[in-house]
């Protein structure tokens, strides 16, 4: 066995490195918000592609980084972020005795491998990887070969592991459509045949104070055009409640009467809220 | 192994060469965006900014000392850390990937012999990738931290946008590679001396173009900014130096997208035709001008398309991208492969292959015309017969137990007294199914349509 001291730069390389790794595994099993735990690991991630391109093997580094964080992470997140933006973990315990048989097993888990690391680092010979690499001209090339000629078999293998479990997850979230998907063309032909509303529905009012989408327009009798808001919005009745003194003077307006002068306008119940303000 | 990577340079030179490629970056954004502003307005008949300098061209490092002089606001909701982190990991990212982009040849600087290129290794390509893909992060903490609606939109948005474009721009990368027969950018360069790869492997070169451009989210394809439906995106709640952070690396990643290209498809800093007649002019500082000319002449490009094209809808954008852009990558790979594969194992010209080639492409070209046809014939004879299905009355005891319409279909109500009327006239419809309780639960609504009717 060859014994290699460590230059001083990999050294400084190896102990930022391994620190920072550390750390990202704590902060993943320590942070209660599950995007921060997300993003610990990510730490973890990058520390160790470092420290593989730190010990010559630069393809795999890039790969970690390309694969692991760069796809597999960030779908993470992304459910993350879609599913619940604020939610954290509750620290209840669910299940009795879970704790401490997880750490106890973690712990087990911990000497088995450093057991097998350290046996692997004192007892077996190491051929060294220049050799390995000077065979193909390269490491590239030589995994490269390695993949496709000994690994070939278990190379495809895990292809179409993952391409069925692409297809798996494609199949289950299908939604089997009954009716063919309406163009923008059909929609625009079908619009026009009913003739209800030819063009887009009108916008919400647009006041001094209030052009929020759940404000309704007036029309000019100065009723409210429901229309004028999102059907959703209708569905649950969140209508901005309108001044209904400014409604009673467009309505006077619009049939020919006089309207009170400027100082002697009601106040309004809830200022905020409304849009007829004494001019 | 740390040696060779840096070509041997001593310390200072490194540090010189950081601090150089920090400059120029920094020098290219500013002259981008009054690039951009400039060719923009003459594309609109506007004249565009000319005051602030010779040009107007200080008119962005005043624009710039202003955003960062400007209040900064930040959210309540936000999380502070990781909105502080966003815009600093998206623009340390952006400065990143230049670090493998190779300038020009080797040159004499102070006296030491180095080439213009801060460092390489087998493979430099894929360290581009592995950045880009870090930096996306940048943009979608950002999203995540400001705690408003609008941001998380875009955040998902322009990740989900970059992440599948990133998949069609390595793509484009597999034929260079296999090519140059190598990873690395300077030897990808070097491959190119006789022709550039943007001549024998165009298809490649037109959808690393393509992926591009979706990749910096610039128009047509900047859906994570597109105003009318989400403010400003990602950065809608940072303002003064973050914002800035945020707009120095998108300017940055043009910059970057557009060397790669350069690399990868227009020769590096390889002097162009006319210009390669001259002996000198792939030696010395001179191939330096090639490089930005060559990129300046993709970020022409980015201009251009924001200048004439209208941004994409989501779903057209999403489709293009994951069922034309990568189907058409891999296709072109296989052909690629296959080429090679059959120029190593076997003694064919390259006219022989040409040819074999045209004839497999007439072949592709007629079969899939008639299988098109012949798909359509088939479908509008489905929509027939479906058409055909719906049209007969919907009898939900048709399978012996009640089933709900399909849609489409209308579920006319029959009395209970019609039903055993039926039943007694010796229909198909079971006893057992007429007293069952769904008939007794029949919705309001189908007899109100009745009655109506």
């Amino acid at each position: 066995m060859s014994e290699v001291e460590p230059s001083t730069g990999e050294a400084a390389v190896f102990w930022v490195c391994a620190i920072l790794s550390v750390t990202g595994a704590l902060g993943l099993i320590l942070s209660r918000r599950a995007v921060h735990s997300a993003l610990w690991v990510a730490l973890t991630m990058i520390s160790l592609a470092v420290l593989y391109i730190a010990n010559a093997a630069p393809f795999l580094g890039m790969v970690q980084i390309i694969v692991y964080t760069g796809a597999v992470m960030m779908l993470f997140l992304f459910v993350l972020m879609v599913v619940g933006v604020d939610s954290s973990d509750s620290l209840v315990e669910t299940l009795r005795g879970q704790r401490i048989a997880a750490i106890l097993l973690g712990v087990g888990v911990g000497i088995l491998l450093i057991a097998g690391v350290s046996t692997s680092l004192t007892g077996v010979m190491s051929v060294g990887l220049d050799a390995a690499n000077a065979e193909h001209g390269g490491n590239v090339e030589g995994l490269a070969w390695l993949l496709f000629s000994d690994y070939v078999l278990a190379f495809e293998v895990v292809a179409a592991l993952l391409i069925t479990a692409a297809v798996g997850a494609l199949v289950l979230a299908h939604r089997e459509r009954w009716t063919p998907r309406k163009s923008q063309r059909e929609l625009s032909e079908e619009r026009v045949r009913t003739g209800t509303h030819v063009t887009p529905l009108p916008n919400p009012g647009v006041y001094a104070r209030h052009n929020a989408v759940d404000t309704p327009g007036l029309l000019p009798d100065g009723t409210l055009s429901e229309i004028t808001v999102p059907a959703p919005l209708r569905a649950r009745g969140d209508l901005r409640p309108i001044n209904t003194a400014a409604v009673e003077e467009t309505a006077a307006l619009a049939a020919g009467n006089d309207v009170l002068a400027p100082s002697e306008y009601p106040v309004a119940d809830d200022p905020g809220t409304s849009p007829g303000e004494p001019r | 192994m740390s040696g060779e990577i840096t070509f041997n340079d001593p310390w200072w030179l490194i540090l010189l060469k950081v601090l150089a490629i920090f400059v120029l970056l920094v020098l290219l954004t500013l002259f981008t965006i009054w690039w951009e502003r400039r060719v923009v307005s003459r594309m609109q008949n506007r004249i565009g900014p000319n005051r602030v300098g010779p040009f107007g061209l200080l008119q962005s490092l005043m624009d710039g000392i202003k955003l960062a002089l400007k209040e900064e606001i930040i959210p309540k909701t936000a999380h502070r850390a990781v909105y502080w982190i966003a815009p600093v990991i998206s623009a340390t990212m952006a400065f990143c990937a230049f670090a493998v982009i190779p300038f020009g040849p080797m040159v004499s600087i102070f006296g030491v012999e180095t080439p213009l290129q801060l460092t390489d290794f087998p493979v430099s390509v894929l360290y581009v990738l592995a950045i880009a893909s870090i930096g996306i992060y940048g943009i979608v903490l950002a999203g995540w931290s400001s705690g408003s609606t609008y941001p998380l939109l875009g955040g998902l948005r322009s990740s989900a946008q970059m992440i599948s474009y990133e998949l069609a721009m390595s793509m484009s990368f597999v034929a260079v590679f296999l090519y140059a027969g190598s990873m690395s950018t300077s030897q990808i360069v070097a491959a190119q001396e006789p022709i550039w790869y943007c001549v024998i492997l165009l298809p490649s070169f037109l959808i690393y173009v393509t992926a591009m451009v979706g990749e910096t989210n610039r128009a047509p394809f900047d859906l994570p900014e597109a105003e009318g439906e989400l403010v400003g995106g990602f950065h809608t709640e940072y303002s003064s130096l973050k914002f800035a952070l945020f707009f120095l690396a998108e300017y940055i990643n043009m910059v970057t997208v557009s060397a790669l290209a350069t690399t990868l498809f227009l020769g590096g800093w390889i002097a162009p035709w006319p210009l390669s007649l001259w002996a000198s002019a792939n030696t010395g500082w001179w191939p330096v001008l090639w490089w930005l000319i060559k990129v300046q002449l993709f970020i022409f490009v980015f201009i251009w398309l924001r200048g004439t094209l209208p941004r994409l809808r989501y779903d057209q954008f999403m489709r293009f991208g994951w069922k034309v852009l990568i189907p058409a990558s891999l296709v072109w790979i296989v052909i690629v492969s296959a080429a090679r594969v059959v120029r190593n194992e076997y003694s064919f010209t390259t006219q022989q292959l040409l040819l074999v080639g045209a004839g497999v492409l007439i072949a592709f070209v007629v079969g899939s015309w008639v299988l098109q046809i012949r798909q359509q014939r088939r479908e509008e004879a489905d929509i027939r017969e479906a058409a055909r299905e719906l049209a007969k009355p919907f009898d939900p005891y048709a399978g012996g137990f009640p089933v709900p319409p399909l849609p489409g279909q209308e579920f006319t109500y029959r009395s209970r007294r019609a039903m055993a009327g039926a039943t007694v006239a010796g229909s198909a419809v079971p006893a057992e199914a007429t007293a069952s309780a769904p008939i007794d639960g029949v919705p309001e609504t189908s007899e109100e349509g009745e009655k109506d009717a």
